[in-house]
């Protein structure tokens, strides 16, 4: 896979600090599961997270710290297997790990929602006031020309869309912000799947579409 | 008693703990981060009960999960620094969704000169930290105490990501040498 558009280093940066909501961190978790280029910028802004854990100064712990981490390691013992090792389904079609977590499997699992024009979506998580969607564009529809209000992330996960300026194939994100207004068009031949991310309701140009959002909640 | 000074150490002992379970090495570790963890998640803001608890639960996944550390790829400091950040995410109630493993996988022979390698780049990193502005150390900082929002963080004002990366370059490529 070759991707072309990666995570900026402010969004790099952010995950690093543990600052992103549930809904960026999945699309952030699912591009990094795609991208070792960007889990090895990742890994370097979190040596930065590191430099600072040594720098940052001391704060005495309990007397009895360590005994009551030992007394924890024990008890962690004796109750068998560490929860921390999760059992993770094996990887099916062109979803990432993270992203399969939320299906409990692969596309199959999804449960598509119409949102108009043969669009679909599947809302996966909204928390923080940031909501994470899977859509499935059909071949060669456009979504309608949108700005947004606050952050969008868009990560592809199977076909590919262009908008007045670039193409993003699997694995490729794009990060639109409040200056962007664009009309993403999926690709002739096959159906466009995305992970997309959004901060505030997208913002319509058109009278239609407004009324289609309202009554969609897209 | 001659306490340990040097990463080289923090590493030799988070492998012993890893490959011998040795509770001395795991003592050693505990008293030189077990204070800078409770430093780094009370600056953030977590109340002190709060952070005693969240001390002894990163030092206790740093013992459950020892055999996951690959000395090539990341510091002691910068491991136990992703642990604190993510226990603090998880104290915060926000679900945190988890990296494929696939990548990166500990390798079976880690390589000594990557390892010791990585550790000269982070005490370098240290340094070039350490003499930034005032202010601009300040707000890196708040980024990593999990006290600046996303959206500060995305407006870049004044924050020092030029030095960072250029700072970071090196450890980056060796990152990517590991990977390819």
């Amino acid at each position: 896979m070759t991707i072309t558009h990666h995570l900026t280093d402010q969004i790099l940066l952010a995950h690093a600090g543990g600052a992103l909501s549930e809904a960026f961190g999945l699309v952030v978790a699912a591009h990094l599961s795609m991208c070792d280029d960007c889990r090895a910028r990742l890994g370097a802004f979190e040596a930065v997270g590191g430099a600072i854990l040594e720098t940052c100064g001391t704060v005495p712990v309990d007397d009895g710290g360590l005994a009551a981490t030992f007394a924890r390691i024990d008890a962690a013992d004796r109750r068998g297997a560490p929860a921390a090792q999760r059992a993770r389904a094996p990887r099916r079609g062109p979803l990432p790990g993270p992203i399969a977590d939320y299906l409990g499997g692969g596309l199959d699992e999804v449960r598509w929602r119409p949102v108009g024009m043969g669009v679909r979506q599947a809302v996966l998580c909204t928390a923080e006031g940031a909501t994470a969607r899977l859509l499935h564009i059909p071949a060669g529809v456009g979504v309608p020309d949108h700005g947004h209000r606050g952050l969008e992330m868009t990560l592809v996960l199977q076909g590919a869309f262009r908008d007045e300026w670039m193409r993003f194939g699997p694995g490729d994100v794009e990060i639109a912000d409040a200056a962007t207004e664009h009309t993403p068009v999926a690709e002739p031949g096959a159906d466009c799947i995305c992970l997309a991310a959004t901060d505030a309701p997208l913002r319509f140009n058109a009278f239609l579409p407004r009324i289609a959002q309202t009554l969609l909640r897209i | 008693m001659v306490e340990d000074t040097t990463p080289d150490d923090w590493t030799s002992a988070l492998l012993r703990v890893r490959d011998g379970r040795d509770r001395d090495a795991f003592a050693r570790l505990f008293r030189h981060f077990a204070p800078r963890i409770k430093a780094f998640l009370r600056r953030g803001g977590m109340g002190d009960a709060q952070a005693e608890d969240c001390v002894q639960d990163v030092m206790a996944t740093l013992w459950h999960k020892a055999h996951l550390y690959d000395p090539a790829r990341a510091t002691v400091a910068t491991w136990v620094f992703t642990i604190a950040r993510n226990r603090r995410i998880d104290m915060l109630r926000r679900v945190r969704p988890e990296l494929e493993d696939l990548p990166w996988g500990p390798e079976p022979e880690p390589d000594q000169a990557d390892a010791l390698a990585l550790r000269q780049e982070a005490e370098r990193l240290g340094v070039a930290i350490a003499q930034l502005p005032d202010a601009q150390r300040s707000l890196i900082e708040r980024a990593f105490f999990g006290d600046v929002s996303h959206s500060e963080i995305a407006a870049e004002t004044g924050l020092p990501l030029g030095t960072i990366k250029s700072r970071i370059r090196l450890a980056l490529d060796r990152l990517r040498q590991r990977l390819s």
